[in-house]
């Protein structure tokens, strides 16, 4: 096991060495985007940005792909070669909602995307949205959680029966890394601080190494403020008061509790957007909800989720003007309250829903 | 004058004798049936109460006060201890103090006064304390003096009471949770290496028999206090084999409680829930790491960690604290650290010693200084000092 942890990490210092970390510059031209649409309401939602899309006149081109996974040779699970293919080229992705396959004999599907593109770090900006209520306001923060790591290894053993021992490896390579992204984030979005949520009073040799890796990433970037904090301290100011939190970046566990926890402040996973980041400068964005077979096919499903994703995705790649048209089209819709999906709490159709903010879209233009 | 015959664990919490002043025994049981009776301190009958029959402490006084371990800590403890002493003086409470200074971050830690305060324990087995810091740097030992404390008690189960203050009110009014997590295991084993330069690896220790400890405890919990569902909290899609192995515990023990409905839910989506909808948790079952988390943002949810009690259990001690365990040492000696969570520890404190006239009289007083709202701390928006609210506590105690 330790050799299968030594091996992974050689690999991954020597993919990190190799990965380019300047940023992309855009030619005016058509960009193409890998789109995959997913299952359930996955297909209604893509068709949903895609049309907005259009309406808004964005320089892109969509490739359709598909990544349920296939057996390659050797008999590893891989994605299909197309979709990695199309991937590669184009560096830029929108994902939809994936099935979690039960008995398929393959892992997940999101796993498999992660380690084939080494997605190393889960970006989720949790923005307040003006009309869709929830008891707190303001909230306006990003966490940055590390993704390939920590308690979620997955190195488990059962020791003898009735005791298992569960693994969580911290590198000082992804650490660094991590730490670097996040402050690049918050200099490019024009964020102020930057957060390290940590337990290294408890998991002092682990957490400890995380917390040292931030301090020295912090020395690089002077001009962002650094903070540290424990993490039961994050959860109960969290709930206490929103506003005082910036950017925040963490490793995995506490990453994957906390980045929920922040969806739930302001009103849940429909309509909260999420990016991963690769090395090689890779970056997919995708909606963290799930597919939602009940309501699949019916032009009922909300499309909010994936339109903020594709948002971001435009701001990532330096598009900001089309980015911010489209995101003022649809916060005014949900404002407005005329037009509403289920979940927001109206009862307009997908369609409608999606028309709307095209309208709102060209009407802007 | 009451003795007590504390049984031990896993199938019912209490049972008392009580002995009154004609010298005629009442017992009086509470729990499951069935049970094991395996008394693990035999006190004597006497009415000259002696505390205990052992041989290490003083009998105590003929009015047989309780004698209570008390461990300020760190940060705010000792202002806090301050205020409960203060309201006990007041009130009359038949308690006595048995105080000692621990504290990691004010060199005043050693092997001899952990055992000093393990053998204070051992003998009253009630104890009062505040939270020991554990500070970031290690000299040797990964484990905290904190942690070492509870290990060495085995306080397994801490209970963390989450209700809102009638007069106070936050964005989620009327919560009753109670939060129940295991507190010896997990995350929090203390086993570190660094297995190649760069690399730390951090051990999470699952095991069926502290899963089933918890677990059993959880529904004892919940069928003596008369609540309807327990939920357990895991991440077992990811970490399937520690985290299953805690989930099939919780599973197993829930099929011998037929009339308590069992549910589980994974932790994210917990949070999740917990601020948009927090009313549909009654109690929660959790290992360590998680259980710091839920404990934290369910205090936060009424209105910090100023107003939450909590308390750990072993199989023969009890200890109260605060619910969420934090020194707050920005603090000190500014007078501004609510007293409400600990006095309301106290009150629970009283209560577990057979003092309900009391353990009312501290809980009443304190909970309507907050709901007339003209003293309260910074914490709940107001301007009083610590000493003021102690001071309104002590003028409410008698009416």
């Amino acid at each position: 096991m330790a050799g299968n942890a030594w091996r992974s990490t050689v690999s991954r210092i020597m993919g990190a060495v190799k990965s380019q970390t300047q940023p992309r510059t855009f030619s005016r031209g058509m960009q193409t985007v890998t789109i995959i649409p997913g299952d359930g309401i996955g297909p209604e939602i893509s068709t949903s940005v895609i049309k907005i899309f259009e309406a808004a006149k964005v320089p892109i081109q969509w490739e359709e792909r598909n990544v349920t996974a296939i057996k390659g040779p050797g008999g590893k699970w891989m994605i299909p070669p197309e979709a990695k293919e199309s991937m590669d080229k184009s560096k830029i992705g929108l994902k939809g909602p994936l099935k979690t396959p039960i008995a398929a004999g393959h892992p997940s599907m999101n796993l498999l995307l992660r380690k084939t593109f080494d997605l190393y770090a889960n970006v989720r900006p949790c923005v307040s949205i003006e009309g869709y209520k929830t008891p707190y306001t303001d909230v306006d923060l990003v966490t940055i959680r590390e993704n390939t790591e920590g308690e979620y290894s997955g190195i488990e053993h059962v020791i003898v029966d009735g005791v298992v021992q569960s693994i969580k490896l911290i590198t000082e390579e992804a650490s660094r890394r991590i730490a670097e992204y996040a402050f690049e984030y918050a200099r490019n979005n024009q964020r102020n601080s930057v957060t390290a949520v940590h337990k290294a009073n408890i998991m002092r040799m682990s957490d400890g190494l995380f917390l040292r890796k931030c301090r020295e990433v912090a020395e690089n970037f002077k001009d962002v403020k650094f903070t540290e904090m424990y993490l039961d301290t994050v959860c109960l100011n969290m709930v206490q008061d929103p506003t005082q939190f910036d950017v925040l970046v963490m490793p995995n566990l506490y990453g994957d509790i906390l980045s929920d926890l922040c969806a739930g402040l302001i009103g849940g996973l429909g309509v909260t957007p999420s990016g991963n980041i690769g090395a090689n400068g890779v970056a997919i964005f995708e909606s963290v909800h799930g597919t939602a077979p009940d309501i699949a096919g019916m032009d009922l499903a909300n499309p909010t989720a994936l339109l903020l994703s594709a948002v971001m995705m435009l701001r990532h790649m330096g598009l900001h003007g089309h980015a911010k048209k489209i995101e003022t089209a649809c916060f005014d819709t949900i404002r407005d309250k005329k037009v509403l999906t289920k979940d927001l709490g109206g009862n307009s159709k997908c369609s409608e829903f999606t028309a709307e903010i095209c309208r709102r879209v060209q009407d802007l233009d | 004058m009451a003795t007590r015959y504390r049984i031990s664990f896993p199938h019912i919490i209490f049972i008392h004798t009580r002995c009154d002043q004609r010298g005629s025994v009442v017992l009086c049981e509470m729990g499951l049936s069935g049970v094991r009776l395996q008394p693990l301190c035999v006190r004597s009958l006497s009415l000259t109460a002696s505390q205990n029959a052992t041989l290490e402490s003083p009998p105590a006084r003929a009015d047989s006060t309780f004698k209570v371990t008390m461990v300020p800590g760190d940060g705010v403890g000792p202002e806090l201890m301050t205020a409960v002493k203060e309201v006990f003086k007041s009130g009359d409470v038949p308690v006595e103090f048995e105080e000692f200074h621990l504290s990691e971050v004010q060199n005043m830690a050693s092997e001899e006064k952990l055992n000093e305060v393990l053998t204070s324990m051992k003998n009253n087995r009630v104890a009062i304390k505040g939270k020991i810091h554990t500070p970031m740097e290690y000299k040797g030992e990964l484990a905290s003096y904190e942690m070492r404390l509870r290990r060495k008690l085995d306080l397994f189960a801490n209970v963390v009471h989450v209700n809102s203050l009638p007069g106070y009110s936050t964005r989620h009014n009327n919560l009753d949770l109670v939060i129940i997590r295991e507190q010896t295991e997990g995350e929090y084993s203390s086993l570190e290496h660094e297995s190649v330069s760069g690399v730390v690896e951090c051990l999470k220790i699952i095991t069926r028999e502290k899963s089933r400890r918890i677990a059993k405890f959880a529904f004892d919990y919940a069928t003596k206090k008369g609540r309807s569902k327990v939920t357990a909290v895991h991440k077992a899609n990811i970490m399937k084999l520690g985290d299953g192995l805690f989930l099939q515990s919780c599973a197993e023990v829930a099929e011998l409680y037929p009339k308590i409905k069992y549910e589980n839910i994974i932790i994210d989506n917990c949070c999740m829930q917990l601020v948009q909808n927090p009313y549909q948790f009654d109690v929660l079952v959790m290992p360590n790491l998680y259980g710091n988390i839920i404990d934290n943002l369910a205090a936060g949810l009424v209105g910090g960690a100023g107003v939450v009690p909590g308390e750990s259990y072993s199989a023969e001690y009890a200890v109260f604290e605060t619910g969420a365990r934090h020194p707050f040492a920005q603090a000190v000696g500014r007078n501004i650290a609510n007293p409400t969570a600990m006095l309301l520890s106290a009150a629970n404190m009283l209560r577990h010693l057979n003092l309900e006239y009391h353990s009312n009289m501290v809980s009443e007083a304190v909970k309507r200084v907050i709901k007339q709202g003209k003293v309260r701390t910074a914490d709940l928006g107001g301007y009083a000092t610590s000493v003021e609210f102690t001071r309104a506590v002590i003028s409410n105690l008698s009416a």
